[in-house]
């Protein structure tokens, strides 16, 4: 029998490690730290994990390194190198599962018609509806109704209804991937709409017709304005060298009444890298101010940011202020489009500044115009080079865009971070597959839960108490000087407790709010006592005319997702228990 | 002098006031002895009422008759007035260069303003230092006050009243006061009532290049150690820079001469260097045209945040001792009455809970700054705007507001620990280097008493402390919090103050919106609970006189 004292080591600091034990479930690796009074865990979900690395014998044990994709980076040492090496193999086997994702193996114990609903949460077709459409000038078509038109889009698309069915097809043979151009978001107000598509497959000189005849019908629909923005999300310098590939971007001389407009944000690989840069920041030991705002600069992280936020605004004031269309690509349109198209409903539109709105929109504009979270997330064992963070940069932005509006927003931080966290998790079926048509085939909604609900039902930690819907339809106008955008602490070094606030207002405030909910029940209660005592209300007719309990939210138990969930196989592989199922 | 000679141009008609963010305004611009005023004339309201001393530079431009003159101001806004006429705007900006940059201090503000309320308390009486001195002695009986300095002859910059150890004499401060630079020898500083230790400062010893020595002044900082016990003395700057400092007669404390101490050496900057960080800081906050690298390069290259960073260090490392290792501490730099009282403040707002209240808090700024004898006036005769003017010897740095950004940052760390609120820090920025009350005129207790500022001035703490005002201070999440709060020194922990130095470079509309809504949250639950608590007891009340309905 070996005693297995494994040490959770503080990432910054030569602090007494916490000793305890390790275990590795099917879906998670749990430290139990024993060396205390009070049993603290530390759950990490294997999906989570990015890396595990081994590094050499110290005089303690046999290090290994986890970084998470949630940016949770513990470091263990192990006392036995066999041990070490076994957790090293099972973790690499674990947290890269092939096809089979813990959204498989999740079961809440909850009935099956309620999982089945739960994928009815949100519809992001009921959007439109909500947008005001069909209408005069746009309609929905089922012309991709067998992803024959475009494989990645889902089955429902807004276009122009002057828009023929011939010029449709034409135009999206001539797009990229036949990313046709599709409506975004249709803001009623100006009659202004975004519209989003791939790049065309202009090459040097070829042109199209029908993709003419679409864009016009697309400027066309919007009486308010003579022309349209086509927004070309990347640099000029990238998007010119897809001409040679025959791709590239719309000769203006080709396409009636457009503006043409480069907005230079970088692709998926320089995101990744800046990442990379970044985390490398948050990762140094004690550095010196010089070092962290050198290393921030030299990332880049905030520049792209910077950049994307940028291209919101533009499409926004150009929708709300021009009252014009805008039409919207980079390269695949899956991504920068992805971005750029979210950033800019949230500025127009306050119901996506809702907690609802949010997760329609991430509905909409990401899962199921094709965002490939499965490669950019890194789900399954795939190529690397397929990675990148531009999911996390979208919740950067609305994070800044929250700093900036404290009460324009109804959600909070921690709605961010626990959406980052599930589009990681692979704990819920939304953000497995990188289309809508894959999730069919996947059979996602038979197998597994939404998420929606899930976080439906928690929403009362996820309110932003400061938020007041009385800001209405106002259309919001960030500053997006460079010293209005800052690091995001809460998310790149969330688990780094110390660096955070040690108390925090947010907490505070929603533990008023809870109060104030007990304590306007009690008033009302005490009130009814007090009518009844003075004769005023008769005794059991108070009784009877009772609101029935569910008009008052109940308290929401604070309690770890993880904490939360029962899992389908009990069986948990101890791996290094000996000591500590004695100590617990 | 009258102020009348320098007023060439009282008043000028069809003057246009542009500031960011706000709406352009034409109105009159009058100039008074301490004020610029414009006024619309519309409902009676001034647009803008700016005291002379507040202005820390001006530029003129001309467009054809066009004058424009920019105001750049200590506090460190920007406004544009557009002057019709050359001569009225050569004449204006003439005049206010005189009058923002008067010679004499009695022609100050403070000594023509008439308080418009009553005053309840006198806040130079507020916190006499025979008064913390009676909180001291109800917890120890070890130190003794001592008038040593009643004259202002052995320190020019103590106040006439310092607590020293018990059983050192008068004779053996004053030769310890000759070993340490301009005469400030070791003072109580803070006594920490949960292990009696205790922090004292000073200015740096006079060893020399020859490693001089002084037995009183061993005997004085000795008698502060417990029998068998160690102090610390925290040097707060690099040893390179103490080691310089020897052959300019100064230095530092030597092993062989202070067995009992050890010595450690931190590295905050001298004033001049932070003068030049704010410099920069604020033309890097103010230049809108930068990209993102160019503005975080410029954010670093400032150096702002590093300074800041140091200085918590420090004075975390100070606290550390006294709370942690139980051991007393000695803090100097050179002069000791700048990156000194940086650290022995910080030190006792992580330390003192008492340090985190309005009250305390004024208390601390009377003790540790103005007691201390951090020259006010000189720190604070300009801003960051003030480079390259008519002062001949540059002693302006901003030390003091570098100590207000450090508060601000414990208070981002701990928002519920304070009493007060980041409004108190910045109207203390704001009255440190422009103001009607006297509190901050002078260098020291003596120039102070000098100027007989307590009886010709108004007292910035009288006004302080009237409830409304105290209450508009005061932070609405504060509850009292009786524990050490040890802040994170880690650069992501710590941010640029937006507070101060981009409140003018942006609309701060949402950001009052949503202090507004926390405060509006924070009232209705308190009245709701305590319309709860009232209804309960009418409840119990009622079910004991009336057991009859008592059945449910």
């Amino acid at each position: 029998v070996l005693h297995m004292q494994v040490q959770l080591l503080d990432r910054y600091t030569a602090k007494k490690p916490a000793i305890g034990t390790l275990y590795l479930t099917a879906t998670h690796l749990i430290f139990v730290e024993t060396s205390c009074n009070t049993r603290k865990e530390t759950w990490i979900i294997h999906h989570h994990i990015a890396t595990v690395e081994k590094l050499p014998l110290t005089g303690t044990g046999y290090p290994l390194n986890i970084s998470c994709k949630n940016f949770h980076v513990v470091h263990f040492v192990i006392p036995s190198e066999r041990y070490c090496q076994d957790v090293y193999h099972s973790l690499l086997r674990l947290s890269q599962p092939g096809n089979y994702l813990f959204a498989f193996l999740y079961n809440p114990k909850q009935d099956e018609d309620d999982r089945r609903n739960g994928w009815g949460f949100i519809d992001s077709a009921m959007d439109f509806k909500r947008m005001g459409l069909p209408n005069e000038f746009w309609e929905l078509t089922d012309l991709n109704k067998n992803y024959e038109l475009c494989s990645t889009y889902h089955s429902e698309l807004g276009i122009p209804k002057t828009a023929r069915k011939d010029t449709v097809l034409g135009s999206a043979k001539f797009r990229s991937r036949g990313r046709l151009p599709t409506l975004s978001y249709y803001h009623k107000e100006s009659n202004g709409a975004i519209c989003r598509c791939s790049q065309p497959l202009s090459g040097i000189s070829a042109r199209c017709l029908e993709d003419e005849e679409m864009l016009q019908a697309i400027s066309r629909a919007n009486p308010n304005s003579t022309f349209m923005y086509v927004v070309d999300t990347r640099p000029k310098l990238n998007a010119m060298a897809n001409r040679a590939a025959g791709k590239g971007y719309e000769n203006a001389d080709n396409y009636s009444n457009i503006r043409f407009q480069f907005v230079g944000i970088e692709n998926i690989h320089v995101m990744r890298n800046s990442l990379q840069k970044l985390l490398e920041v948050c990762a140094m030991k004690s550095p010196t101010m010089s070092d962290y705002l050198t290393g921030l600069e030299n990332s880049g992280w905030l520049r792209h940011i910077k950049a994307v936020m940028d291209a919101g605004v533009f499409l926004a004031k150009a929708v709300a202020d021009e009252k014009a269309s805008v039409l919207v690509h980079c390269s695949d349109g899956w991504d920068r489009t992805a971005q750029v198209c979210s950033l800019a409903s949230i500025l127009l539109d306050n119901f996506y500044r809702t907690i609802k709105g949010l997760m329609v929109l991430i509905e909409k504009e990401w899962i199921s115009m094709g965002h490939k979270f499965t490669q950019r997330c890194g789900h399954v064992d795939g190529d690397p080079k397929e990675v990148s963070p531009v999911f996390t940069q979208f919740l950067e932005c609305v994070w800044n865009l929250m700093e900036q509006y404290p009460c324009g927003f109804e959600y909070n931080e921690k709605y961010l971070l626990e959406i980052h966290n599930h589009v990681y998790s692979c704990q819920f079926g939304n953000f497995i597959g990188n289309c809508q048509r894959e999730r069919e085939e996947m059979r996602l909604k038979e197998k597994t839960f939404s998420v929606w609900p899930f976080l439906w039902e928690n929403r009362q930690q996820y309110i932003n108490p400061l938020y007041k819907c009385s800001l209405g339809r106002e259309v919001l106008r960030p500053s997006t000087l460079p010293l209005n955008f800052k690091f995001w602490c809460g998310m790149y070094n969330h688990f780094d407790k110390g660096m955070q606030p040690k108390q925090s207002i947010l907490d505070h405030l929603l533990t008023i709010i809870q109060k104030r909910v007990e304590g306007e029940k009690k008033m009302t209660d005490f009130q009814r006592k007090l009518a009844v005592m003075d004769g005023v209300l008769a005794d059991e007719c108070t009784l009877k005319s009772r609101p029935p309990e569910q008009t008052l939210m109940p308290p929401v138990s604070v309690a770890h997702t993880s904490k939360n969930m029962q899992i389908k196989e009990e069986t948990i592989i101890q791996l290094a228990p000996t000591a500590g199922s004695k100590q617990i | 002098m009258e102020f009348a000679e320098l007023i060439k141009t009282p008043r000028v008609d069809g003057v246009v006031l542009r500031r960011p963010f706000q709406p352009t305004v034409e109105g009159t611009l009058c100039l008074t002895g301490h004020h610029l005023i414009l006024s619309s004339r519309q409902d009676n309201t001034e647009e803008l009422w700016l005291l002379h001393a507040n202005i820390d530079c001006i530029e003129k431009r001309f467009v054809g008759t066009l004058g424009t003159i920019i105001v750049k101001c200590k506090d460190l806004r920007v406004i544009q007035l557009d002057i019709p006429g050359m001569e009225e705007c050569l004449n204006i900006a003439s005049s206010i260069e005189a009058l923002s940059t008067l010679d004499s201090v009695s022609l100050m503000y403070p000594f023509f303003y008439r308080p418009m309320f009553e005053v309840i308390e006198d806040g130079w009486n507020s916190f006499l230092p025979e008064d913390s001195f009676k909180d001291l002695e109800s917890m120890t009986d070890e130190w003794r006050l001592s008038d040593v300095n009643q004259d202002y002859c052995v320190c020019a910059s103590y106040p006439p009243l310092v607590a020293v150890p018990k059983d050192v004499d008068d004779d053996t401060l004053r030769k310890a006061a000759a070993f340490r630079h301009a005469g400030r020898f070791p003072v109580l500083s803070y006594y920490h009532k949960k292990n009696g230790m205790v922090m004292m400062r000073s200015g740096q010893p006079l060893t020399g290049t020859n490693g001089r020595r002084c037995k009183e002044d061993e005997k004085l900082i000795n008698a502060t150690l417990r029998a068998g016990k160690r102090g610390y003395i925290i040097d707060t700057r690099t040893i390179a820079v103490a080691q310089q400092a020897k052959a300019r007669g100064g230095g530092f404390e030597s092993e062989a001469n202070y067995p009992q101490w050890r010595r450690i050496h931190k590295a905050i900057e001298r004033s001049s260097v932070l003068q030049e960080s704010l410099i920069k800081l604020v033309e890097a906050c103010n230049d809108q045209s930068h990209n993102m690298d160019r503005w975080l390069s410029k954010l670093e290259a400032s150096n702002w945040q590093t300074h800041v960073k140091e200085i918590l260090t420090t004075a975390c490392l100070a606290a550390q001792c006294i709370d942690r290792e139980g051991a007393s501490v000695l803090v100097h730099g050179t002069e000791g009455t700048d990156s000194t009282l940086q650290v022995t403040s910080l030190a006792q707002i992580i330390l003192d809970p008492t340090c985190r209240t309005i009250r305390g808090f004024q208390a601390l700024v009377e003790r540790e700054w103005l007691q201390a004898g951090h020259p006010f006036q000189q720190r604070c005769v300009q801003s960051a705007y003030g480079n390259g003017s008519s002062v001949k010897v540059r002693c302006e740095a901003p030390v003091f507001l570098l100590f207000l950004d450090c508060v601000w940052q414990i208070l981002r760390q701990f928002p519920c620990s304070f009493q007060f609120s980041e409004h108190f820090l910045v109207l203390l920025f704001e009255h440190a280097y422009a103001s009607q009350f006297g509190t901050f005129l002078g260098n020291s207790a003596a120039e102070r008493a000098k100027l007989k500022l307590s009886q010709k001035t108004v007292s910035l703490w009288s006004w302080v402390n009237r409830p409304q005002e105290a209450q508009r201070l005061s932070n609405p999440l504060y509850e009292a919090n009786s524990l050490v709060i040890w802040p994170s020194v880690a650069p992501q922990s710590l941010l640029l103050w937006e507070g101060v130095f981009l409140r003018w470079n942006r609309s701060s509309r949402c950001l009052d919106e949503a202090y507004e809504e926390m405060v509006h949250i924070i009232e209705y639950n308190k009245e709701l609970q305590n319309k709860v608590n009232s209804l309960r007891r009418q409840l119990a009340e009622l079910e004991t006189d009336d057991p009859l309905q008592h059945t449910e």
